[in-house]
C-alpha cells in the first residue's frame, strides 16, 4: 500500500512539474507576444506602423505605370504645444521613386521640449511598402524654447505595393517625451 | 406538465413576436426593436445581411426547439413511453456536422462581399479627421481650413432630473459635423488620450479611435438629415455623454456652410488678436470664467472645484493655485502629458483661458485676488 | 511530492471530519473544499448580483438618480470581475472538487494540500478587490476587460490593487486546474479508461488545460498594465513606441478561451443530466468528446472577433470571421446530441432536468446571437451595444449559471443524503426562468436600436425597455434568495432521505456510493467494467 502511494506521489510530482513548466512557459509567452505582435505587424501591417529603422534605396525599379497618392496628416498630442505641419499635404508618386517631404516644427513656448513622432498608416497594409531612408521619426527631436526647424522625411514606395492600393494616408503624431528623454540622458551621462 | 408547456410557449411566442416586429421596427420608431436600415447603400446592405442572419438563426432555433419540445411532449414517462436504445449514429453525426457547415458558407459569402466594400475608402470627395478625447469629438476638414470641437449640449440640469428632458436628450451637441450628401466622405479616426469609438448607426460606421494610430471609415449619405450616434468604447467617467451628431446637407448647402465656417474661423482669429490688447475687469473675468469652467472643466474637477479624490485632483487651496500662476496657465494651455488633463489652447480662446484661470484662482475660497488677461496667455503660448 | 505523501497517509488513518472552524481552514478533503468553493461562489454571486442591482436601479429610468458615472463604471467593472472570477469559475472548481474524484473512483484529489491553498487565497483576492471600492479614488472603473490606456495612464491610484487581486485569482485557478489534471491523469480507478470517463470529467480536463494555457497570459497582461502605469514601460503607450491595440490582442488571447472555460464544464453537466432524466444513454458520447476538444482548440484562433472595430486589415477580419463561424459547428453538434438523447427517451421533469432544458433553449439563443455577432459587417453595428450584453448574459447566466444550478440540484441529494425542498426548488426555477428572460431578452432590442453598453444614462427612446429590463433584474435577484433559503435548509439536513442512486435513471460511480456520500470514498479503488 505505502509503496503504491510512493509510486503515485512520484507520478503526481512529475506531472505537476510538467504542468508548472507549461504555466511558466505561457506566462513568458504573454511577454513574447509583444515582440511576436511586432513581427506579425511587420509581416501583415495589422497596426499600420511603418518600420522604425532606415531603409536602403538601391536597385529599385521605378514603376511608372501607376500613380500613388500619399496624404500627410500631422497632429500634436495633449501636452505637446509645438506647431507641426507638413509642407506638402498630398503628393502623387510613382512606386519605386525617391521622394522627400519636409515637416515644419516650431516650439513657440518658453520651455525646451523633446518630441517623438509616431507614424501611422491607413490602410495598414500600405505601411509595409513605405520605405523610409531618412525620417525624423527614427529619433527624439529636441527643440529649445523659441526654436523652429524643418525636418525631412525621405521615402520610396515599394513597387510590390498591391495594385488595389492607390491612395494612403500617413499620419504623424507628435508626443512630448521630455521627461523620459531626460531620464535616458541622465542614465547615459 | 402544463407549466412546462406554457413556459415553452412563452419563449416561442417571444421569438415569433420578435421576428414579426422586426419588419415594422422602423415604422414604430418609439419602440424600435430592430437594427435600422440607415441612409446609405452600405447600411442597407448591412441591414439585409442582419435580417438574413436573423432569419437563418430563427429557423435553426425553431427546428431544434421543435424537436426538443416534441420529445418533451410525446416521449414522456408519464405517457408510458419505454426508452429507445440507440445512442450512436455515424451517419446522423456526419449530417449535422456537414449541413451547418454548408449553411455557414452560404452566410459567409455576402458577408465577405459587404465587408470588402465597407473597407474600401479610396477616392474620397471629402476627408474629415475625427479625434476623440475625454469626452468630446474634434472634427477637422482636411480640404478646408475648418476645425472645431463638438461637445454634448444636454444641460446638466436635465441629467440631474431638475429640468424636463428634451427630445434629443444626450444625443445633441453644440456643433454637429456637417457633410455633403451624395459624396464619398472619408473619416480618419484617431484619439488624443484613451480609446474611443466613433459610431453613427444610420451610416453603419463604427471605428475605434486609437491614440497614436489612425483608422479609416467612409460613408456616402443618400438623404439629407440629422443623424445621431454615440461613443461606443468605454472611455472613462463621461463615456455615456459623448454623442456624435452628423448633419448631411446637399452639396450646394454644404459648400455654402463650409465657406461660412472658414470665414467665421478667420474672423475669430482676428477678434482674438484684437482682444489681446484689451483688459477685462475682475467681474467680467469671473462671469465668463465660471461659464467656461462649467462647460470645460467641471466634468473632472467638479463644479465645486474639489475634483474626485484619487481620480481627478482638487483645485481648492493647492500649491499651484496659491503660488504658481505660470504653472497654472501652462497646464491649462498645454495640458499634462500622460494624464487626463488636456491642452485647452486648441479648445478655448485666449480670453476664455484667461477668464477660467482667473476664476479658478478666485472661486471656492481660493481668493488669491490675481487676475489673468488674454495677453498673459498669449505670452505663454508664444514664449514671450 | 512529500506534502502529498503526508496528506494521503494522514487521510488513511483518520476517518470522519474534525469539527469547528479548523475543519474548514485546514481541510484537505475534496468534499469539504468543494463545499467551500461552492459557498464562496454563491456568496460572490450574491455580491456581484447586488452590484448588478445598483446598475439596473440607475438604469431604471433616464437621468442620473442613484450613483455618479464614475461609481457606475466601478460597478460594471467589479460586477464583471466578480461574476467571472468569483462566481462562475469557483463554482465549477467546487463541482470539480466534489465530483471528479467520485466519478473516476479516486479517494481524493491528487494534491490535497495545494487544493486547500488554491481555495483559501481566493477570499483574500476578493477582499482586496472589494476593499478598493472603499478607498480614495474608488475601485477599478475601466471595465472588466481593462483596456489600455484607460487602465494604465488614465486609471486611478488603486489599479495596483486590482492587478494584485487578479494575480491571486489567476494563481488560484491555475492551482485548481493543475490539481484536476493530475487527478484525472493519475487517479482513475482500474478500468476507467479515457473513453469511459463521464463527460463532466472530460470537459473539466479540457477546461483545466485551457486554464493553465491562458491564465498565465492574463497574468502577463495585468503585469504589463502594472509596469506601464507605475514603472514607466510603454507596452501600450503609443508615445513610447507601444500599441494600445496590442493590449486587446493579448487580453483576448486569454479572454476567448476564458469564455470556453466558463462553458465547457456546463456542457459536461448537461450531458450528465439529460440522459438521467431521459432514461437513455447519451447520444454520440465520442462525438461529444471530439466536439469539446475542437471547441477548445478553435478558441485559440478566434480572439480578434472581439476587436473587429479596432481597424484590422480586411484579410484579418475575414479570417477571424470564418474561424468564429466554424466554432458554431461543434457547438451545434453538442446541442443536436442532447436533443437526440431526449428523442424517444422516457422523460421526467425533475428540477435538475428543468434547469438543463432551460439551459439548452436559452444557451442556444445565446449561441445563435453569437453567430450573428461573428459576421463582421453587422458586428460593426452590434459591437459594444446591449446586443452584445444580451448575448453574453444568455450564454453566461442562462448558460453557465443555469448549468451550475442544475448541477447543484442534481448532486445535492448525494451530498446531503436528503432530498431538497422540491416546492422551493420549483419556485426558484420558474421565477428565475421568467425573470431572466424579462431581464435579458429586451436587451437584444435596445442593443439593435443603438444603445451602447457601459453607459450610466441613455437617450429617451430606450426608456421603456430599460424599465422592463430593470424590473426583470430585480425579480431575478430576488429569485436567488429562494435558492439561498433552499440551500440553508439542505445544509441543515432537512428533507426526505434518498437512496444511493437518488434519481432512477442516474448512472455512474458517484451514484453507487451511499447517500450522503461518506467523508472518505473509494479508499479502495472500485473496478470499472
Amino acid at each position: 500500500m505505502s509503496n503504491q502511494t510512493q509510486d503515485m506521489n512520484q507520478k503526481n510530482g512529475k506531472l505537476v512539474i510538467k504542468l508548472v513548466a507549461i504555466v511558466f512557459g505561457m506566462f513568458g509567452f504573454a511577454f513574447a507576444l509583444v515582440p511576436l505582435y511586432e513581427v506579425f505587424c511587420e509581416i501583415t501591417g495589422i497596426n499600420g506602423k511603418t518600420s522604425d529603422t532606415a531603409a536602403v534605396y538601391e536597385a529599385v525599379e521605378v514603376d511608372r505605370s501607376r500613380v500613388i497618392t500619399v496624404e500627410f496628416i500631422t497632429r500634436t498630442n495633449t501636452g505637446m504645444p509645438w506647431e507641426f505641419t507638413a509642407q506638402t499635404r498630398k503628393i502623387e508618386v510613382y512606386p519605386g521613386e525617391m521622394n522627400q517631404v519636409d515637416f515644419y516644427v516650431k516650439n513657440s513656448t518658453a520651455k525646451d521640449y523633446v518630441a517623438q513622432a509616431i507614424p501611422s498608416v491607413s490602410p495598414g497594409t500600405a505601411a509595409l511598402y513605405v520605405n523610409k531612408t531618412e525620417c525624423f521619426c527614427f529619433n527624439h527631436q529636441p527643440l529649445k524654447a523659441g526654436e523652429e526647424a524643418l525636418m525631412p522625411m525621405k521615402f520610396y514606395i515599394d513597387p510590390q505595393l498591391p495594385k488595389d492600393i492607390k491612395f494612403f494616408t500617413l499620419q504623424y503624431t507628435l508626443y512630448d517625451v521630455t521627461a523620459s528623454a531626460q531620464v535616458v540622458a541622465m542614465n547615459q551621462g | 406538465m402544463k407549466k412546462i408547456w406554457s413556459g415553452a410557449m412563452t419563449i416561442l411566442t417571444s421569438i415569433i413576436a420578435f421576428s414579426a416586429f422586426a419588419d415594422s421596427g422602423t415604422a414604430v420608431d418609439q419602440y424600435q426593436l430592430n437594427l435600422r436600415k440607415g441612409v446609405t447603400d452600405i447600411s442597407a446592405e448591412v441591414y439585409d445581411l442582419h435580417m438574413l442572419m436573423f432569419i437563418i438563426c430563427v429557423v435553426i432555433g425553431l427546428l431544434v426547439f421543435a424537436a426538443m419540445f416534441w420529445s418533451m411532449f410525446f416521449h414522456r414517462k408519464s405517457r408510458g413511453v419505454k426508452p429507445a436504445n440507440f445512442h450512436e449514429s455515424v451517419k446522423v453525426e456526419i449530417a449535422w456536422t456537414i449541413i451547418p457547415f454548408i449553411i455557414l458558407i452560404v452566410m459567409a459569402f455576402p458577408a465577405a462581399k459587404t465587408l470588402i466594400a465597407m473597407e474600401d475608402s479610396s477616392n474620397p470627395d471629402v476627408t474629415v479627421l475625427v479625434t476623440g478625447s475625454q469626452w468630446k469629438w474634434h472634427y477637422k476638414y482636411m480640404e478646408n481650413d475648418v476645425e472645431f470641437f463638438s461637445v454634448m449640449a444636454t444641460q446638466q440640469e436635465q441629467i440631474n432630473n431638475k429640468f424636463d428632458k428634451g427630445e434629443n436628450y444626450l444625443l445633441e451637441v453644440d456643433r454637429p459635423l456637417v457633410i455633403p450628401t451624395g459624396q464619398k466622405v472619408r473619416f480618419l479616426v484617431t484619439s488624443d488620450d484613451v480609446i474611443h469609438s466613433w459610431w453613427v448607426p444610420d451610416f453603419a460606421v463604427k471605428k475605434d479611435a486609437n491614440p497614436g494610430f489612425i483608422n479609416e471609415a467612409w460613408t456616402r449619405v443618400n438623404e439629407p438629415g440629422i443623424y445621431r450616434g454615440q461613443c461606443a468604447e468605454l472611455c472613462g467617467k463621461d463615456h455615456g455623454f459623448m454623442p456624435v451628431v452628423v448633419v448631411a446637407k446637399d452639396p450646394a448647402e454644404y459648400n455654402a456652410w463650409i465657406a461660412e465656417q472658414e470665414e467665421m474661423q478667420r474672423k475669430a482669429k482676428e477678434e482674438e488678436q484684437r482682444l489681446l490688447a484689451m483688459n477685462m475687469s475682475m467681474d467680467e473675468l469671473m462671469t465668463i470664467g465660471e461659464q467656461v469652467y462649467l462647460r470645460a472643466c467641471a466634468a473632472c474637477h467638479q463644479p465645486n472645484g474639489q475634483g474626485l479624490p484619487g481620480v481627478f485632483p482638487s483645485l481648492v487651496g493647492t500649491d499651484m493655485i496659491k503660488n504658481d500662476m505660470p504653472g497654472h496657465i501652462d497646464i491649462v494651455v498645454n495640458g499634462k502629458t500622460g494624464t487626463a488633463m488636456q491642452a485647452f489652447s486648441k479648445q478655448l480662446t485666449m480670453s476664455e483661458i484667461a477668464a477660467v484661470v482667473t476664476y479658478e484662482r478666485n472661486a471656492w475660497g481660493n481668493n488669491t485676488g490675481e487676475m489673468v488677461q488674454a495677453k498673459d496667455i498669449n505670452a505663454v503660448m508664444t514664449g514671450q | 511530492m512529500s506534502t502529498a505523501t503526508t496528506e494521503l497517509d494522514h487521510d488513511d488513518h483518520h476517518h470522519g471530519a474534525p469539527s469547528g472552524i479548523k475543519r474548514w481552514l485546514y481541510t484537505t478533503n475534496h468534499k469539504d473544499i468543494g463545499t467551500l468553493y461552492l459557498w464562496f461562489a454563491f456568496i460572490m454571486f450574491l455580491v456581484g448580483g447586488a452590484m448588478a442591482m445598483v446598475i439596473r436601479a440607475e438604469l431604471f429610468q433616464p437621468g442620473l438618480q442613484i450613483v455618479d458615472p464614475n461609481f457606475f463604471n466601478q460597478m460594471t467593472t467589479v460586477h464583471g470581475l466578480i461574476m467571472v472570477f468569483g462566481a462562475v469559475m469557483p463554482a465549477f472548481t467546487g463541482l470539480a472538487n466534489w465530483l471528479v474524484p467520485m466519478m473516476i473512483g479516486a479517494p481524493d484529489m491528487a494534491l490535497p494540500r495545494m487544493n486547500n491553498w488554491s481555495f483559501w487565497i481566493l477570499p483574500g483576492a476578493f477582499t482586496i478587490l472589494l476593499a478598493s471600492l472603499f478607498m480614495e479614488g474608488g475601485g477599478p472603473a475601466f471595465g472588466w476587460t481593462f483596456y489600455a490606456p484607460l487602465s494604465t495612464t488614465y486609471s486611478n491610484d488603486t489599479t495596483a490593487l486590482f492587478v494584485f487581486s487578479v494575480h491571486i485569482m489567476g494563481i488560484s485557478s491555475i492551482m485548481g486546474a493543475i490539481n484536476v489534471i493530475v487527478t484525472i491523469f493519475n487517479m482513475r480507478a482500474p478500468g476507467m479508461t479515457w473513453m469511459k470517463m463521464p463527460l463532466f470529467v472530460w470537459t473539466w480536463l479540457i477546461t483545466a488545460f485551457l486554464l493553465i494555457a491562458v491564465m498565465p497570459v492574463l497574468a502577463g497582461a495585468v503585469t504589463m498594465v502594472l509596469t506601464d502605469k507605475y514603472f514607466g514601460t510603454s507596452f501600450f503607450d503609443a508615445a513610447g513606441g507601444g500599441d494600445p491595440v496590442m493590449f486587446q490582442h493579448i487580453f483576448w488571447f486569454f479572454g476567448h478561451p476564458e469564455v470556453y472555460i466558463m462553458i465547457l464544464p456546463a456542457f459536461g453537466i448537461i450531458s450528465a443530466i439529460i440522459p438521467t432524466f431521459s432514461r437513455k444513454k447519451l447520444f454520440g458520447y465520442a462525438s461529444m468528446v471530439y466536439a469539446t476538444t475542437s471547441i477548445a482548440l478553435l478558441s485559440f484562433i478566434v480572439w480578434a472577433h472581439h476587436m473587429f472595430t479596432t481597424g484590422m486589415p480586411v484579410e484579418a477580419e475575414l479570417f477571424f470571421m470564418f474561424a468564429t463561424m466554424l466554432i458554431s459547428v461543434p457547438t451545434g453538434v453538442k446541442v443536436f446530441n442532447w436533443v437526440a438523447t431526449m428523442w424517444r427517451g422516457s422523460m421526467t421533469f425533475e428540477v435538475p432536468m428543468l434547469f438543463a432544458l432551460a439551459f439548452i433553449v436559452l444557451f442556444t439563443i445565446g449561441g445563435l446571437s453569437g453567430l450573428m455577432l461573428a459576421i463582421v459587417p453587422v458586428d460593426f453595428q452590434y459591437h459594444d451595444t446591449y446586443f452584445v450584453v444580451a448575448h453574453f448574459h444568455y450564454v453566461l447566466v442562462t448558460g453557465a449559471i443555469f448549468s451550475i444550478m442544475a448541477a447543484v440540484y442534481y448532486w445535492l441529494p448525494k451530498w446531503t443524503g436528503k432530498m431538497f425542498d422540491v416546492t422551493l426548488a420549483k419556485w426558484h426555477f420558474w421565477c428565475s426562468l421568467i425573470s431572466v428572460n424579462v431581464l435579458f431578452f429586451p436587451m437584444h432590442f435596445v442593443g439593435l436600436a443603438g444603445m451602447p453598453r457601459r453607459i450610466p444614462d441613455y437617450a429617451l427612446q430606450f426608456a421603456d425597455f430599460n424599465k422592463w429590463i430593470s424590473l426583470g433584474g430585480f425579480a431575478f435577484g430576488l429569485s436567488q434568495l429562494i435558492f439561498l433559503a433552499l440551500l440553508i435548509k439542505a445544509c441543515r439536513k432537512q428533507g426526505e432521505p434518498v437512496s444511493a442512486q437518488v434519481w432512477d435513471g442516474a448512472e455512474g460511480l458517484e451514484w453507487e456510493i451511499p447517500s450522503p456520500a461518506p467523508y472518505h470514498t473509494f479508499d479502495t479503488p472500485p473496478v470499472v467494467k
